[in-house]
């Protein structure tokens, strides 16, 4: 094998994905080597140092609010969702983008997707892992989380199956279940590769063990295919569902500001919109750390920058579209609730929100921008934040202000909200950098279907 | 019998070109007892070796009528028989409510169906196989590709099939222990 370990770091030729010179050899050396034998670097026990710190910060924050209350943070009626629901609808909006990348983009036939889509699918994981704190803890006795499950019980009661929250429910667990199963099942190659390559036995026992014995035969391979093919067909509706039925939890209710049908289609084109700033703001950190820009090219990053402008503009329109539906639906408290949000005592986080995720994505518009990774990066950034702030402003700014001034309060949000926020962002870092030095962070084997070697000559096809 | 010592012969060989070609000599030859090993799915590889029909998208769907019967009727039973709430006079079975969850548990069924119906159809989990002999295997997972024609096949002969390995040009031909 003469063909180990060239460091190759050129653009992509027009018309191929990922840089010239890669072999099958180079590629699988290359990203596993992050895992199996390079030395890790410093900026891995920098980020997952962070992470830990800030999830320490997360479990201090959960005992002080298993031993005390709710009441820790500052929901207090009339905003009784708070920071909770807020940072729910967020951290699941993220997870999105992962399964819009392994799934619908493996459908419509997207082959670049295959440099980012292993990543992407492990940010879902964990992002639906985060969300999944928020409604826990936000019941205030998370260990009796199992009474919003039908089974018998001696109390004889069952949940109403006519309730929104119980579809959330449902649509949340389904979620975290296929996300889990599709990344597996794209990674047991992969594992088979990081078993044959270790030197460790111990590592050797644990991947061998979870990849359960692939060997890559013709047999698996087609019946391989067809499962990944309809696992993507069965997440595609599946995504679409999750955000709409989180979009149900409002549009059901008769508040003004939520009570409206086009949420299903507005909260999904958000959800995306900040995973993909996520997928950036992960993937151009990782790239140039572990010297992948021949991988994850720049072809890459623009084409994630180019679904960031396309879906920061669906947000846009629904922004547009709602306030004309109040104002054109004539409906007093509708007209005085968008009132309240531009001029209101959240003013500020919706003027800013608009500036994030309006104005600010209108820079990815010149390709000056898009071929910059630190631009892309800050742009990410701030559309994440701009998609934080858009949660808030629907969940807090219409509890905080709904039919009668008499039972208006304004939402305070206390240290223990920051910190349990800031909390899960540790556990997704910390879970995420595990992930990186455990596992491969790009899937090494449809990477290689990319080579041009790859493609059998017209002999092999005749 | 000397074919009972051994699992089959396996030849190696260093492009997916290559590979093709001597699955579609085999088949041709008459082998049906084979298998190929690649580091990443190809498509001409499996039209080579007949195995584009499988069961798998039976085994979704069932899995999918399943769930979405199971979601449907769970909520069904419960708010009709077992744990009737009259809301404002209408009707128990409000049936457009109970869509989403019949929804989500078709989707549920359907996959945890596909992930384990691959499983199945593939014989895995598999602690041990005999390809696994060869030093060289370790190679299909990397940038090799191997085609082993098994001793159970009615045609094998260790030297003759040996033989005819050694004439699609791979890289390497040896023989797989039990």
């Amino acid at each position: 094998m003469a063909d180990d370990q060239q460091i190759v770091v050129e653009k992509p030729a027009p018309g191929e994905i990922i840089a010239p010179g890669y072999t099958f050899s180079t590629i699988t050396d290359q990203i596993s080597s992050v895992v199996l034998t390079r030395k890790t670097p410093l900026f891995w026990f920098a980020a997952f140092g962070f992470g830990g710190s800030l999830l320490m910060l997360f479990l201090l924050a959960v005992t002080v609010l298993l031993a005390k209350g709710v009441g820790i943070w500052g929901i207090r009626t009339p905003v009784m969702w708070g920071f909770a629901i807020t940072n729910f609808v967020w951290w699941i909006g993220i997870g999105h983008a992962g399964t819009l990348i392994s799934a619908i983009l493996l459908l419509l036939n997207q082959s670049w997707r295959n440099s980012i889509n292993r990543f992407a699918e492990a940010m879902t994981l964990f992002a639906v892992a985060c969300a999944g704190m928020f409604p826990l803890l936000h019941m205030g006795r998370p260990w009796l989380f199992y009474w919003m499950m039908p089974y018998p019980n001696t109390m004889g009661i069952e949940p109403q199956f006519r309730s929104p929250l119980v579809w959330d429910v449902f649509a949340v667990s389904t979620y975290a279940t296929v996300s889990l199963l599709f990344w597996f099942v794209g990674l047991m190659p992969d594992l088979g590769t990081l078993r044959d390559r270790t030197k460790n036995p111990i590592g050797r026992a644990i991947y061998g063990i979870l990849a359960m014995g692939w060997r890559g035969s013709a047999r698996h391979w087609s019946v391989y295919e067809t499962a990944t093919l309809l696992l993507a067909g069965l997440a595609t509706p599946l995504v679409l569902s999750v955000h709409t039925v989180v979009s149900f939890d409002f549009t059901i209710a008769i508040v003004p500001g939520w009570h409206s049908t086009f949420f299903p289609p507005y909260f999904v084109a958000g959800a995306i919109y900040s995973g993909f700033a996520m997928v950036l703001a992960l993937a151009i950190p990782l790239r140039s750390v572990y010297g992948l820009q021949g991988l994850i090219t720049d072809k890459h990053l623009d084409n994630c920058g180019k679904i960031m402008l396309a879906t920061g503009w669906i947000v846009a329109y629904a922004y547009m579209l709602e306030l004309f539906g109040a104002w054109y639906g004539g409906n007093t408290y509708e007209q005085a609730a968008f009132w309240h949000r531009m001029t209101g005592p959240y003013a500020i986080q919706y003027w800013s929100l608009v500036a994030c995720n309006i104005v600010a994505p209108q820079f990815l518009w010149f390709k000056r921008v898009r071929s910059s990774p630190v631009l892309l990066f800050i742009a990410s950034i701030v559309v994440l934040v701009g998609m934080w702030l858009e949660r808030f402003m629907i969940i807090v700014s219409s509890l905080a202000q709904d039919f009668l001034p008499s039972s208006w309060g304004i939402f305070q949000a206390t240290r223990w909200d920051w910190a349990t926020y800031l909390g899960t962002i540790g556990l997704f870092l910390f879970l995420f950098f595990l992930f990186v030095r455990a596992l491969p962070m790009i899937s090494i084997f449809e990477v290689r279907t990319l080579l041009p070697q790859a493609k059998v000559s017209k002999e092999g096809k005749r | 019998m000397s074919e009972q010592g051994i699992y089959g012969v396996m030849a190696e060989f260093d492009n997916p070109s290559a590979l093709v070609s001597a699955a579609r000599a085999a088949r041709a030859k008459g082998y049906r007892k084979l298998d190929a090993y690649s580091p990443f799915p190809i498509e001409e590889l499996t039209d080579a070796l007949h195995l584009h029909k499988n069961k798998l998208p039976l085994i979704v769907l069932a899995g999918g009528v399943i769930g979405g019967l199971t979601g449907f009727f769970l909520q069904y039973w419960i708010a009709v028989i077992y744990f009737p709430i009259n809301i404002a006079g209408r009707p128990l079975n409000s049936w457009p409510s109970f869509i989403i969850i019949t929804f989500e548990l078709t989707i549920l069924f359907a996959s945890l169906s596909a992930v384990l119906g691959m499983m199945a159809l593939c014989g895995l989990p598999m602690p041990y196989h005999p390809v696994f002999n060869v030093p060289r295997f370790s190679a299909a997972s990397r940038n090799r590709f191997f085609l082993c024609i098994e001793a159970a096949d009615p045609l094998f002969d260790p030297a003759q099939t040996s033989q005819f390995l050694g004439t699609l040009e791979p890289t390497e031909v040896s023989e797989v222990a039990h």
